[in-house]
């Protein structure tokens, strides 16, 4: 028994070695973000045996890769979680030699605020916050944040409810910065907030419920990501989805490598292999959100290229802006800004 | 990130306190009822030390400390003032600032308001309760058991599914509303606000009103009431009289049993009031989840239970005997 029990404990030892050895990468990635056989084909066509843990939020996964040093090859953090993953020296930077497919990465993603010259992370998907709308229930152009102001539409907007998103879309719409640090346009951005809620205008602020609700036509505008503004409009035709003239927020999910990854160049292979156009292409086809590859949107055609949804103008991205990481003590001020629109009855 | 890590002093004070309210909690039972019985109790006296004394030292370590480990009272100040920290940078910031120092009143307001509506739904509860538990108890009435099981059913499916059952109920494009169009009314809003949160919380609760005044009517003796009646009192004096002065342990618990978790209410808000109508539950997860703030959420937690102690005392008051109250 004791020599059995010894050979367990041996064998248990020995598996770490073995999954760290050569030909392996651990890839830690949001879940059902991937067209998994998109996985399978890596290996055949590499070798390379691929380790596919999942995570929920980012926060989650910047505990999980601070917890474990040099267990995680690949993550894909939000690019305001890049900049404070850079802050904190937890990522290593990319060896772009080994990346020939960066080359098809879009322009205005490759200089970015949150990772000048894109030298820690390389964009995965990315996406815009706008308005989805019900083309039955609003006569007038969606092309302003304003609208969510118009007592047209009474009890009819639903609201996110995160203070980023809503302290920016408020700021954007004064024609402030999403990012701002002043606080008199954050004091006035509350303003209008409550200005909202004064109108009566506002139905909620929710987050998960609003794409099904608005399928059901429960209310006339809401503010939304792109990707589920996309899975909402495929399930009922009278949705449109528009970002405002005045700018709004770009949101990109990158990869990166963590520092003392154990497997650099797996790693970048892997990297290098998403951003083969064909690849991408059918990741972008699986996840509906925007890619950043310029080869696979060729691939794509004229129906993503002339969907705004997936595929904003050039002058309507020109306006919009990336989150940074907002600091201490603004952050603070942002949420009890908002805490005071929520409370406010 | 939130640094748990605790300084080595705080631990050893924890440590203490637990060991003394071992000792005490043995030491009390062994008085009362001899040394072998109390090792029965030991199992529920450890996990009460584990999960109930600890995270109420924690709750106070931290209500008390700021994000460093020092002490400071500033988290109560952040009660009183919700824009207490905003304010104190504001005042660095020079003459731009200044007119936007002032108090805030977010979490008073929201605490108030949080009692208001629990106070709502306790009477509600009990006016709807009480004449249901009398009904039930009645051995006249062939529906009174049928009644019972009708209460207890709903609450074998989960409180969440419940909540989300009435959103799909009284949203705008929800079952009344659609049933009002088709009938040729108007559509009326009854989701997105506090009403919509009362009748969540009341539809919720109401059980644990019922079934407290329900036992104990169900105990009281049936000849008591041919007592009263011998003695000239009709069927209203003898309830006014007999059954609702021997019911009150019951009504007493009940309202314990309503109040306590109607104050606490978190996420009910959310889901029927639109986000609208924060109640503090939500307040104190949002300052432990959104903002990461352990201080000032433990300060609020603190408050909160401080409050529902003193109320608890207040009903015992009514309720010497503890029939009720010693449920909790």
């Amino acid at each position: 028994m004791k020599k059995f029990l010894s050979l367990v404990l041996l064998v248990m030892l020995l598996i770490p070695a073995f999954a760290q050895a050569e030909g392996t990468v651990t890839v830690f990635n949001w879940q059902d973000y991937i067209d998994e056989s998109v996985i399978e084909d890596f290996e055949k066509e590499t070798g390379i045996k691929v380790n596919y843990v999942r995570f929920t939020t980012n926060e989650d996964m910047m505990v999980q890769v601070d917890a474990n040093p040099g267990h995680f090859d690949l993550c894909f953090p939000s690019e305001y979680i890049v900049e404070r993953m850079i802050s904190q020296d937890m990522l290593s930077e990319i060896n772009y030699d080994h990346i020939p497919n960066a080359k098809y990465i879009l322009e205005n993603l490759q200089n970015s605020t949150y990772d000048p010259g894109n030298a820690h992370s390389v964009p995965y998907m990315w996406g815009t916050v706008g308005i989805l709308y019900n083309t039955k229930l609003v006569s007038d152009p969606v092309d302003s944040w304003g609208i969510l102001w118009n007592p047209k539409y009474m009890k009819n907007v639903f609201m996110l409810d995160s203070y980023r998103d809503s302290m920016g879309v408020s700021l954007k719409s004064l024609g402030y910065s999403m990012n701002s640090e002043n606080i008199l346009e954050l004091e006035m951005a509350k303003e209008k907030l409550l200005e909202q809620k004064r109108i009566g205008t506002l139905k909620a602020y929710q987050v998960d419920e609003t794409k099904d609700k608005m399928v059901s036509g429960e209310a006339a505008l809401a503010v939304m990501w792109s990707g589920d503004a996309l899975y909402a409009m495929d399930l009922n035709e009278d949705l449109a989805y528009a970002v405002p003239n005045e700018g709004s927020n770009v949101w990109v999910d990158c990869m990166v490598i963590p520092k003392n990854a154990k497997n650099k160049e797996n790693a970048e292979k892997f990297i290098d292999f998403l951003c083969r156009p064909d690849i991408a292409q059918r990741n972008c086809e699986y996840i509906w959100y925007s890619s950043p590859n310029s080869g696979a949107i060729a691939l794509m055609g004229e129906d993503y290229i002339s969907n705004p949804a997936i595929n904003p103008s050039e002058e309507t991205l020109a306006r919009c802006e990336f989150f940074r990481d907002i600091k201490e003590p603004y952050r603070s001020i942002y949420v009890t800004l908002f805490e005071e629109v929520k409370s406010a009855k | 990130m939130m640094d748990l890590q605790l300084p080595a002093w705080a631990t050893w004070v924890m440590l203490a306190g637990l060991a003394v309210f071992l000792a005490m909690m043995i030491l009390f039972i062994r008085r009362n009822h001899g040394m072998k019985r109390s090792l029965f109790a030991s199992p529920y006296a450890l996990w009460m030390a584990i999960f109930t004394i600890l995270p109420c030292i924690l709750i106070g370590y931290y209500a008390l400390t700021d994000a460093s480990g020092k002490f400071t009272l500033d988290n109560f100040r952040h009660f009183w003032d919700s824009n207490y920290a905003k304010n104190q940078l504001y005042a660095t910031m020079g003459e731009a600032a200044a007119p936007f120092i002032k108090r805030g009143t977010v979490n008073v307001d929201t605490l108030i308001y949080s009692l208001w509506m629990a106070f709502l739904c306790t009477v509600i509860c009990l006016v709807i309760g009480y004449p249901a538990a009398l009904f039930m108890a009645d051995r006249q009435m062939k529906l009174g058991a049928t009644l019972v099981v009708l209460f207890i059913i709903p609450m074998w499916m989960n409180f969440l599914l419940r909540t989300i059952a009435w959103m799909s109920l009284l949203e705008d494009q929800g079952l009344i509303n659609r049933v009002l169009r088709f009938l040729g009314f108007e559509g009326v809003q009854l989701m997105y606000n506090s009403g919509a949160v009362l009748l969540g919380m009341v539809y919720n609760f109401l059980p644990f009103m019922v079934f407290p005044i329900y036992n104990s009517l169900n105990k009281m003796d049936p000849k008591l009431h041919e007592a009263a009646q011998d003695l000239g009192c009709n069927n209203w004096k003898t309830l006014y009289k007999v059954t609702m002065p021997l019911s009150l342990p019951g009504v007493i618990s009940g309202i314990t049993m309503v109040f306590m978790p109607s104050v606490t209410t978190f996420f009910l808000p959310r889901i029927l009031g639109g986000g609208n109508t924060m109640m503090f539950g939500d307040l104190i997860e949002s300052k432990f989840l959104t903002e990461g703030n352990w201080n000032v959420g433990s300060a609020l937690s603190l408050i909160m239970m401080i409050l529902i102690m003193i109320s608890l005392g207040i009903l015992r008051k009514a309720d010497p005997e503890g029939e009720g109250g010693s449920m909790i």
